[in-house]
Parts: C-alpha cells; sequence; structure tokens
C-alpha cells in the first residue's frame, strides 16, 4: 500500500454555532490519493470542497474544528500533529498554490528574492546552487527571461505569470503533493490554457500528486484522473474523470453537466432547480432530494451510503444510480432561444473613443479629453429594438468600460450614443433626464455588491419605483409583488435581507430591480459569473423568459463564450478597445475567422476530456492598444507583416452578414486553420 | 426535513435591534463593567440633587479641611463644603455639555466627512485640507481663544467643543464612505439618476453609520477630558458651580495635607471616561468593528 501518499478516514470538521449546536462543514469524508495522480475535488461554492483541501495539509480555518477523523500522509495523522513537525511537512512534503497568486505574493519583494526564501526553507542548498535553481524552477514554468523576471516585482507581471510564479514556488521544495486551490479562476480564458496546459506536463514530468480544487467542471476535465464531487459537505460520487464526465451516475453530477453551456450547441440548457442547503440545516433524507430529478420516497427520510462499484471504480451515493446507468450519455436538452429582434433600431454607437488618461490642466479647464490613442476607439455597433447583443473579449478589452459609457457613468471621448434613431444620449449622468436613465438600467457581476446588504428586499425593489414612477403605499407593495413573482420569487423574501438569500436568489433581486424601471435596454455585466454553475442556467433562463415577455433589448458582457453562445443573437469580440468582429452568434461561433476569435474560441474549456483546449497565440498581456494598425498585431499568429503594423484593417463582410476586420482576404480567413 | 433556526431571522423592530446590541454588549466582561459605569454615573447625574446630604455652595469656615468622617464621608475642602455633596454633583455639567457636545461633533463631522467621500474630486480635496489645517491647530489654545472673547456660557462651549472634537470625526466618516462608495449598489443608484441626498440618506448612511457611532463614543470620553482640562484652567464652568474639574484646580495645593478633597473628583472623573471607553470598546464589538486590528483613519 506504499503507492498511497494521503488517506483521509472518517473526515468531519464542523463549527458551533452561537447556540452551542454543532454545524458539520465535512461529513464524514474518506478517500485517498495515489502516488502521481490528479485528483480534482468539484463542487458548488460551500461544498467544503476547500476545506478538504487544506484538511489535506494538516490545516483548519480558524474558527473551525476537527469533529473527528484523520488525515494521513506517509502514516502519520497531519490534524494531530505539533506545529514545529507541520512545518516540516508543509512546503517539502505537501504544498499548496492559492487561488489569487496575485495576493499570495509579497508585493515589495522582488520574484527571485521570494523564490529563494522558499528554497532556504524547503531545501539544504547552498547560495550559488539557489541561484541556478531559480532560474531552472522559472524555466520550468515556462516563464521567458527568467533571469529579468527574477528582478521584477509581483505588480510588474500579469496575472497568467503571477500564477506560474506561484507554481514556481510551490515546486521548490520538490514536494510530494500539491494542492491547487481553484488555481486559474481569476484568470482569461486564454491564459486559464496555458496555466492548466503547464501543470498537466509538470504532473507528467515530476510525478507529483495533485489535487485541484475547483467548481469549474471544465477545467478539472483538462486535468484530473480521478474526480470527486462533492455536495454539501458529502462526497457523492468519486471515480476515473472520463466515466464521471461521459456517464454520470449520480444524479447532481448529472444535472450540473446538463446544465453547463457549450460551445457546440447553441440555445440555452436545462436549469437545475433549487440550490445547495446551506450548512446546520439537517435534513433527515438525501441532502440532494430536493433538487432530484430521480427521487423516490425513500429518498427523503433515508440517507443513502456511498457505495462502491467494482466493476466501474466508482462509489456514488446514491439510491437510484442503476436509473442512471442505463442513460449511456448525458443528453443536454437546450431550449432554442427565439430570435425576436426588430428592424427596428434602438441604439446606435457611432465613433465612441474613451480615454481613462489623466487630461493637462489646460484641457481640464475646457472641459475636453484629449488623448491620441484612447482605450477604446471607434466603436461602431446598432443594436436592434429585442436583441441579446454580446460583448465578448479578455479584461482589459473594454467591454464593460463600453458598458459604462452607455449607461452615462463615464465621458466617452468622441462619438454618439443615439437611442431609438433619433435622441441623442449625453455621456454625462447629470445631462440625461430622468426618462433616459429610466430607459437603461443595468444589473452587475457580483449581486453581493450590488445590493445595499442594509436594505430588505423589498426596499431594494422599491427604489425604482419610486424614483421613476413615484409610487406610494398599496400601489408600490403589488408592484413588488409582482416583480418578485416574474423572477419566481415568493411574496415572502420582500422581508429578507440580501444576505439571507442565496447567490442565485440575489442576482434575481438584482433583476427585478432593473425590470422594475420598465426598461429598454439591459446592461448585463458579467451577470452569471460570481454564481454557481448549477444556478446559472436557470439565471440565464429567467432573463431569456424576461425578455421574450417584456421586449427588452440585452447588451451582455461576458467573458465566458459559452455563456455567450448560449443566450446571444449577435457577438461584438472586442480586443484591446477596438472591434474585431460583429456578426450573428451562429456565424461567429461556426466559423471563427477573424485570428483573435479563433483563439478564443480555442481556448475554452470544455467539461469534456476529449475536447482539448488549442493553444493558437502566446498569453501574453498588452498594457496598451498599438498605437498604429491593427490592434491584434502583437499576439496574431496570421501576421502579415508590415501591413498590420501600418494601417488599421478595414471591414470585409463576409456573406451570412459576418463583418470581419482583418487584411487577410475573407475567403483565406474562412479556411480551417486546424 | 427540520430547520435549525440559526438561518432564521426576522425583520426587527429598531428597538429589538438597540436592545439586542446592548445584551450582545454586557455578554462581555469588560463591556458589562463599561456599561454599568457609565449606567451608574448617568443615574448619578440626574438623581444628585435631590439625594445630596448638603447645600454644595454653603460655605463654613468653622468646618475646613475635615478628613473623611461618619458625617462629612468625603470629608470637607478649604471653604468648608462637603466634598462628598460636590463630588456627585460634579458630573452633571460635564456630562451634559459633552454629551451635546459630541452629539454636534457627530452631526457635522459625520455628515461632511460623508459628503466629501461622496463627491470626491476637487471639492473634497479643498475641505480635507482645510480640516487637516485646523488638526494642525493645538485645540486647547484655540478653546481658550474662544472662550476668553465670547465667555464661558454652556452656549459657547458646547459648539466651540462640538466644532474641535468633529475635525476627527471627518476623516473617519470620510474613510468608511470610500469603502462603500466602490460598491455597486451605489454605482446603480448613481446610474438610475437618484440624487447625492438620497444616496447618502439611503445607500451610504445606513452602511457607514456603525463605524461613526463608535467613533463617537470615543470621542465623547475625549471631550470629557478636554472640557475638565479646560475647568481646571478656569475656563469651563465657573464657581461655585461644582465640577470635577475646577474640584481638582482647587484641591490640588492642599493635597499633601488634605489628600481626600482632590482623590474625590479624580476617582469620579477616571471613572466615567474608562466607563465611557469600555463601552465604545463593546459597542464596536457588538457591532462587528474591530478597533484592535483595523485603525479607523
Amino acid at each position: 500500500m506504499s503507492d498511497i501518499i494521503q488517506k483521509v478516514k472518517n473526515l468531519s470538521i464542523g463549527f458551533k454555532s452561537k447556540k452551542g449546536e454543532e454545524i458539520l462543514i465535512l461529513k464524514n469524508i474518506s478517500t485517498k490519493i495515489k502516488k502521481g495522480e490528479t485528483v480534482g475535488i468539484v463542487g458548488e461554492s460551500g461544498s467544503g470542497k476547500s476545506t478538504l483541501a487544506l484538511a489535506m495539509m494538516g490545516y483548519v480555518k480558524h474558527g473551525l474544528y476537527t469533529i473527528g477523523g484523520e488525515c494521513e500522509f506517509n502514516s502519520s495523522n497531519l490534524l494531530n500533529m505539533k506545529s514545529k513537525d507541520l512545518e516540516k511537512i508543509r512546503g517539502r512534503k505537501i504544498a499548496m498554490i492559492p487561488q489569487n497568486a496575485g495576493q499570495a505574493l509579497t508585493p515589495n519583494l522582488k520574484i527571485g528574492y521570494q523564490i529563494d526564501e522558499a528554497l532556504q526553507l524547503h531545501s539544504d542548498l547552498s547560495e550559488k546552487e539557489r541561484e541556478k535553481k531559480i532560474s531552472e524552477l522559472l524555466n520550468k514554468v515556462r516563464l521567458p527571461s527568467p533571469e529579468t523576471i527574477a528582478l521584477r516585482y509581483p505588480h510588474e507581471l500579469s496575472g497568467g505569470q503571477q500564477q506560474r510564479v506561484a507554481v514556481a514556488m510551490a515546486l521548490a521544495g520538490t514536494p510530494d503533493l500539491l494542492l491547487l486551490d481553484e488555481p486559474t479562476t481569476g484568470l482569461d480564458v486564454t491564459t486559464q490554457a496555458h496555466v492548466l496546459e503547464l501543470l498537466n506536463f509538470i504532473a507528467k514530468d515530476t510525478g507529483t500528486s495533485m489535487v485541484y480544487v475547483s467548481h469549474d467542471l471544465g477545467a478539472i476535465a483538462q486535468v484530473s484522473d480521478r474526480i470527486i464531487v462533492m455536495y454539501s459537505g458529502e462526497i457523492v460520487l468519486e471515480g476515473p474523470s472520463r466515466d464521471i464526465l461521459k456517464r454520470p451516475i449520480h444524479p447532481y453530477t448529472h444535472g450540473l453537466l446538463k446544465s453547463i453551456p457549450k460551445l457546440s450547441l447553441a440555445g440555452l440548457p436545462e436549469s437545475m432547480p433549487g440550490s445547495q442547503p446551506q450548512p446546520g440545516i439537517i435534513q433527515s433524507g438525501c441532502s440532494f432530494f430536493d433538487r432530484c430529478n430521480f427521487s423516490e420516497d425513500k429518498c427523503k427520510n433515508n440517507s443513502p451510503q456511498l457505495e462502491f462499484l467494482k466493476e466501474l471504480n466508482t462509489s456514488v451515493r446514491c439510491f437510484n444510480y442503476e436509473k442512471l446507468l442505463k442513460e449511456s450519455q448525458v443528453n443536454q436538452n437546450v431550449n432554442k432561444i427565439k430570435n425576436n429582434s426588430k428592424d427596428k433600431e434602438i441604439l446606435n454607437l457611432s465613433e465612441v473613443s474613451i480615454s481613462y488618461a489623466k487630461q493637462k490642466l489646460l484641457d481640464q479647464i475646457f472641459n475636453r479629453i484629449s488623448d491620441d490613442n484612447p482605450t477604446v476607439k471607434d466603436i461602431n455597433i446598432n443594436i436592434k429594438k429585442g436583441e441579446t447583443i454580446a460583448l465578448v473579449g479578455e479584461s482589459g478589452s473594454g467591454k464593460s468600460t463600453i458598458l459604462k459609457s452607455i449607461a452615462g457613468l463615464l465621458r466617452t471621448k468622441d462619438g454618439f450614443i443615439r437611442f431609438d434613431e433619433n435622441r441623442n444620449l449625453s455621456s454625462d449622468l447629470k445631462e440625461r433626464n430622468p426618462n433616459d436613465l429610466r430607459i437603461i438600467q443595468l444589473i452587475f457581476q457580483n449581486p453581493d455588491e450590488s445590493l445595499n446588504p442594509n436594505h430588505t428586499v423589498e426596499e431594494i425593489i422599491a427604489q425604482p419605483l419610486k424614483l421613476y414612477f413615484g409610487l406610494k403605499g398599496e400601489e408600490l407593495n403589488k408592484n413588488i409583488i409582482d416583480l418578485l413573482q416574474k423572477v419566481r420569487l415568493g411574496e415572502f423574501y420582500m422581508s429578507r435581507y440580501p444576505r439571507q438569500l442565496s447567490g442565485g436568489e440575489k442576482q434575481r433581486v438584482a433583476v427585478a430591480r432593473a425590470f422594475a424601471a420598465k426598461p429598454d435596454i439591459i446592461l448585463c455585466d458579467e451577470v452569471t459569473s460570481a454564481l454557481d454553475v448549477s444556478v446559472q442556467a436557470a439565471v440565464l433562463n429567467l432573463l431569456q423568459q424576461l425578455k421574450e415577455d417584456f421586449g427588452t433589448t440585452y447588451i451582455f458582457v461576458s467573458h465566458d463564450l459559452a455563456v455567450v453562445r448560449a443566450i446571444s443573437d449577435r457577438v461584438a469580440v472586442l480586443y484591446q478597445g477596438r472591434l474585431c468582429e460583429v456578426g450573428p452568434s451562429n456565424d461567429v461561433y461556426k466559423f471563427p475567422s477573424h485570428p483573435y476569435t479563433e483563439v478564443l474560441l480555442g481556448a475554452v474549456l470544455e467539461p469534456d476530456p476529449d475536447i482539448k483546449p488549442k493553444l493558437v497565440a502566446e498569453d501574453i498581456v498588452e498594457e496598451k492598444p498599438p498605437e498604429k494598425g491593427c490592434s491584434f498585431q502583437g499576439r496574431c499568429s496570421r501576421i502579415l507583416g508590415d501591413i498590420c503594423k501600418k494601417d488599421i484593417p478595414p471591414w470585409q463582410l463576409t456573406d451570412s452578414g459576418n463583418a470581419i476586420r482583418c487584411h487577410i482576404p475573407i475567403k483565406e480567413l474562412q479556411k480551417e486553420q486546424f | 426535513m427540520t430547520v435549525n433556526s440559526i438561518y432564521k431571522e426576522e425583520k426587527k423592530s429598531a428597538f429589538q435591534k438597540v436592545s439586542e446590541v446592548i445584551i450582545t454588549m454586557a455578554s462581555r466582561p469588560s463591556g458589562f463593567i463599561g456599561l454599568s459605569i457609565l449606567v451608574f454615573h448617568i443615574i448619578l447625574a440626574f438623581i444628585s440633587p435631590y439625594i445630596a446630604p448638603y447645600d454644595f455652595k454653603a460655605i463654613n469656615p468653622t468646618l475646613m479641611l475635615q478628613a473623611p468622617s461618619a458625617e462629612y464621608w468625603f470629608g470637607t475642602d478649604d471653604l468648608g463644603r462637603d466634598v462628598f455633596t460636590r463630588t456627585i454633583l460634579g458630573g452633571r455639567t460635564a456630562l451634559t455639555i459633552t454629551f451635546f457636545g459630541s452629539l454636534i461633533a457627530l452631526l457635522w463631522g459625520g455628515l461632511l466627512g460623508i459628503f466629501c467621500g461622496l463627491v470626491g474630486g476637487k471639492i473634497d480635496d479643498i475641505v480635507m485640507r482645510i480640516v487637516d489645517a485646523f488638526l494642525s491647530i493645538p485645540w486647547i489654545l484655540a478653546m481658550l481663544l474662544i472662550v476668553s472673547l465670547l465667555g464661558t456660557s454652556t452656549e459657547v462651549l458646547i459648539p466651540a467643543l462640538g466644532f474641535f472634537y468633529g475635525k476627527g470625526i471627518v476623516r473617519v466618516a470620510r474613510a468608511a464612505t470610500h469603502d462603500v462608495i466602490a460598491k455597486d449598489f451605489i454605482v446603480s443608484a448613481r446610474a438610475r439618476g437618484h440624487s447625492n441626498f438620497s444616496i447618502i440618506w439611503n445607500e451610504i448612511i445606513p452602511n457607514v453609520r456603525d463605524a461613526i457611532l463608535v467613533e463617537g463614543a470615543m470621542r465623547w470620553s475625549w471631550m470629557l477630558l478636554g472640557f475638565s482640562s479646560l475647568s481646571f484652567l478656569g475656563f469651563g464652568v465657573s464657581p461655585p458651580t461644582p465640577d470635577w474639574g475646577l474640584m481638582i484646580s482647587n484641591a490640588r495645593g492642599l493635597m499633601s495635607f488634605a489628600y481626600w478633597a482632590v482623590i474625590a473628583p479624580i476617582v469620579g472623573l477616571s471613572s466615567l471616561i474608562i466607563g465611557i471607553n469600555l463601552t465604545a470598546d463593546a459597542f464596536a464589538k457588538a457591532l462587528g468593528i474591530d478597533r484592535s486590528t483595523k485603525a479607523p483613519v
């Protein structure tokens, strides 16, 4: 049994509530991690996946305590070890890579110094040897010119590079086990794919065991040999990666895979009802009972045990897994979205430029903006009434900036924003009249921040109703109840505070607040990226339903191309604040043609072990858009030469109405590249 | 299916909320001690005119500097007045003046701070530099100047103290507002077109109220010390009104042989300040603001 490196036995971790009740975060977890194996732990927020990963290095978060069980590493229990002994194991034997490397690196120490520190602690090398080792490590994580990187400070590196440095530091002690807590979550799609590929390479190269914690099945699918699915503090499914993703035999995993939008399928996936029970809510039966499509009477009162199926090498916690065994594959049903856009134009952006540059004194006095190379430039988009247009691009592509300008929160440098064909909207909030403000509403990314924590749901939804329509008393109340019903929330939610709601419920309240103003256009800024996967589909379906009922126009910003594929009629691809491609989503996704669109689509991670991301361009990050020529010249793999560096590429139209901005002729572009 | 009670939370009335905070405060030993001292002083201030055994201004040369006895519990001072009577009455003026003074400080400091935090830009720059300029003036000198120009009446002392102790609150309120202002619910209210007043009243105040209240409570104890210093220097209340600062000042020359005349007002003053300090700390903890790890400014 020497090939088992970490053994978790009947582990329960929890906390005591104010009233002295014991509340379990982890319930009786047992699992093993073999040498050289990569194990993915998936689950929604609050499922206990991070707590389990931390327990594997003998750490229990402040406020929590071990109720029972042990975590055995090299046949010693980490959870009752003295901190002196733990120090010898952490870093040398077990290393951790945190979620946000930018925050895990000390900002005022050079990268080389920080790695050197890790080496001093975790190895017995001399100073000369350490110097060599630092270069070696930085080379291993594929950072360009290690010597110069070592002399830089963390803030001088991009997010992807910081994450690579964190990997290098973790490898400094040549650990046997590497714990990764959502290592790619905050990164751009293209960077994410590169980091995962690097981790895969390191796992093979060094034979290190890895435990990979993530909520993203797409990322897990790319790296792990084995997957553990957690729900509400329990392991509900554990088995080989391919089997779990292709033939999940637990209803939760089954439903989860069904609700994730895929690139290959247009339309909205089915949503999973309800949300995960919060810890401390004691249920007599199966914890997934409320949300399960396969439940029977016995599930209500009896909790199923984790059952090991020898022929499949899989453990499952369900009475009815046999029903799912019969289903050979996950059949994803999608609701095709109706394109109910009309010919009438509702919003027209013409020649819009936006600058963040600090203005000179003279310009400040004359209240004008001068900047030759603004952050966002030459944006021309016609938006038709009733359509959903999505702006996509990596962080820094200017998509949120454009949204802010449409909402009037950010002054434009040049250009017009025209509503309803003839009404110019001022780019200054103060110059817009109340009606102009009412017709455009915003829904934000993170409902925790967009809802005032000190207001009840009633007060939150009442604000636009009072402001725009002057409603009072009985009528106001009726309208609030009406709106809550539209977002599928009951009347009793009125007296609740945001902290008493789950993420999905909070976002529904935010949606209700936006619709309370009876707007013509709703700006959706990454509305699903803060939500759990199982809730995401439900919110998307709700948005689509409301749009069909009210004829609202959506401008949808997202970095998640699969979500965009599911909900949008038209897509605009942005790079460095310049448009690259605009066209109907079907065409953009079916025949990718602009080199940048190809890079983006290639990097999407799908929860399918057979679909590997295609890494086309380097994941370097450009600080500023180039002053001349094509915005994508710095990363383009199909660059033609001087023409791309000198001239701004012309718009080219394809037969299907797809507009592409590139010097390469359309016919060439549409040829399959891979 | 049974649901644990920890996630159930009904909408509470203001009274319920306040009583809950007080109960949480009293559940810690330090909070309990602080609250008891403070409540004791407040009750004493209300009832002392009725329970005082002697007239506080009755001068009796034959009873000069008597040591504490069964008749005169804390002894008598250099004019033969009963120290016990004067001590239990001595906190009344100080408490009243500083209480209203802190209220004024809280109001103007809090509102100006929130306003500066919200509007930002040049207005914020200008106002904050003025506040900085005032912060650099030793307050006691400025107070002495005001008092010598306008007199030592309550109508002068309350606003003057309120002004000088509100400067610090401006910074705290501004910092607390900056924490809130970046949140999306403010952006959302702005995009909807709410007025600045409505944003301050509905969105910001409920989120910064706790931090400002705690700061105000701390300022109260500092102001009490400040006011007593003024009295000690002879610029606070005027004789023969009993006041701790004044009593300490009068009796300090006789400390070597009539220590009782000094000790009683000192105990009164320091116990009140300690009481307010402990209460403010417990108040902060009950509201979830940790003053020990997070400096307010």
